[in-house]
């Protein structure tokens, strides 16, 4: 039997083509609300860890070392299967978004925090002298800043929570994963996994090789 | 009539004593040098000023009658504080103008074509009217040092605080800078100026104030503290400057 036939066979390719298409919707949904809710999270954690009372400033730092070190996997069949037992009952989606969120969150914080803290003390001690508050502070001069140093780790993170999308396939989400899966099924052939996974490269491909090429030219300035 | 009044100023970092009881009055209008050896205390001394470093709770210090302490009052008293520093500290992702016209847009809420308007006029009394659209990597160390004056004089200070604004220019430029400063000194602005450049204390200064060991060791008109010493620490000191 051909190798072809096997993997990427037309037929099945092109059967299967509108499932996935499909899959790769939900996939896109769930990666970029995770992303987005993710960045607002580590940046609420990443104040909190600066510039918080003490005890705030411990528990953010226990938060952010909890969800770095706990496995996505874990964190989701937590979420999704023992929550309700609290009578929280998520939505796959709900339960997949919460569990990549909580996480992304906890790194998106401290790539915040190496940002901010890569500022020079001169910037904070000039606003500070024209009698900008923190906020202000934060918004005009840090931030704006920061933001460059932390593209590129951000972009690296944002690939990777739509990589752990995946897993969402566990809980039962329609994602990218989830219908290659079924539709592999369906039709007795591989293909429509091997097609899932050429639609993973194609989306995440590029994203890798733009950070690669940003980390170039951040170094390259540095001098 | 005294508009910068410190009070038995303690600070300490650690376990050292950085700065041990300092009283100084400084009046209105009034241009105070302040000359030491390294690690004396200057620059901790103008700090305080402004409270960016803290300082004891016993220690008093207030600006035109208001306490420099912590929380509302403190933002009041830094907006009539201008400061600036050694190392510039301008803000390297906004140009020139947006330098000078942030903080009154945002501390007094100027609108964006006032705050345009006021920052070409300062920007034009330094002398780097030319430069306004430009970031401030791409200026000179002198022109960047009188682009922070001027936003500085933006918030229209009553007090200036320099802490060796001329020390990390390279020769050629310090003369630019001492001009600017020179000029405000006569608009009469109440400065403090932290300086190694005794030319400058001699001919603009009020009054000079030798500082060692976290402590005010000698003060007076300058022709009295840089010409006649009383004091053998400050003689040593000025010695050791001017055979440099
Ligand atoms: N952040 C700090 N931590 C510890 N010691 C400090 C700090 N800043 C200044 N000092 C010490 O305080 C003393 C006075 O410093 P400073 O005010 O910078 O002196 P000057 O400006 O006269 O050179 C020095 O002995 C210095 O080492
Ligand atoms: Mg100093």
């Amino acid at each position: 039997m051909d190798i072809f036939d096997t993997f990427l066979n037309a037929e099945v390719m092109r059967r299967s083509f509108p499932m996935l298409l499909k899959g790769l919707w939900i996939t896109l949904q769930l990666g970029i609300s995770s992303i987005i809710a993710g960045l607002l999270l580590g940046l609420a954690l990443a104040m909190a860890r600066l510039y918080a009372v003490a005890p705030l400033r411990f528990l953010t730092r226990v938060y952010i070392d909890i969800f770095r070190s706990i496995p996505l996997l874990v964190l989701l069949i937590i979420v999704y299967y023992a929550l309700p037992f609290l009578g929280i009952r998520l939505s796959p989606f709900m339960s997949a978004m919460s569990a990549l969120t909580l996480v992304s969150g906890a790194y998106t914080a401290e790539i915040f925090r190496a940002g901010i803290e890569a500022i020079p003390k001169g910037q904070f001690e000039a606003s500070a002298a024209l009698g900008l508050n923190g906020r202000q502070t934060m918004a005009d001069v840090i931030l704006p800043q920061a933001v460059r140093v932390v593209i590129p780790p951000l972009t690296n993170n944002s690939i990777n929570v739509i990589k752990d999308t995946a897993l969402a396939s566990v809980v039962a989400m329609p994602d990218l994963l989830k219908q290659a899966t079924q539709a592999q099924a369906l039709s007795a052939n591989p293909t429509p996994l091997i097609g899932a996974a050429l639609i993973y490269l194609a989306f995440l491909w590029p994203l890798v090789a733009l950070v690669s090429r940003m980390e170039r030219r951040f170094a390259a300035r540095r001098r | 009539m005294t508009f910068v009044s410190i009070r038995n100023l303690r600070k300490y970092y650690g376990p050292f004593e950085a700065l041990k009881g300092i009283d100084l009055d400084v009046a209105k209008g009034e241009v105070v040098c302040v000359i030491g050896p390294s690690g004396s205390g200057k620059s901790t001394l103008i700090r305080c000023i402004n409270r960016l470093e803290d300082f004891s709770d016993d220690s008093r210090i207030s600006v035109d009658g208001i306490p420099v302490a912590t929380g509302r009052a403190l933002a009041k008293v830094r907006a009539e504080v201008g400061m600036v520093f050694q190392s510039f500290n301008l803000f390297p992702h906004l140009t020139v103008r947006e330098n000078v016209m942030l903080a009154p847009r945002r501390v007094r809420s100027t609108s964006r074509a006032d705050a345009a308007r006021q920052a070409d006029v300062l920007l034009d009394r330094v002398g780097i009217a030319s430069q306004a659209d430009k970031y401030p990597d791409h200026l000179s160390g002198g022109q960047q040092q009188r682009v922070a004056i001027a936003r500085a004089l933006a918030m229209e200070p009553q007090v200036m605080l320099f802490d060796e604004p001329t020390s990390a220019l390279d020769p050629e430029m310090v003369g630019e800078v001492l001009d600017v400063m020179r000029d405000l000194a006569r608009t009469g602005v109440t400065m403090i100026v932290v300086t190694h450049e005794m030319g400058f204390a001699a001919q603009v200064a009020d009054r000079v104030i030798f500082m060692d060991g976290g402590q005010i060791v000698e003060q007076g008109p300058p022709a009295q503290v840089l010409s006649n010493p009383s004091e053998p620490r400050t003689r040593n000191f000025l010695s050791s400057v001017l055979n440099h």
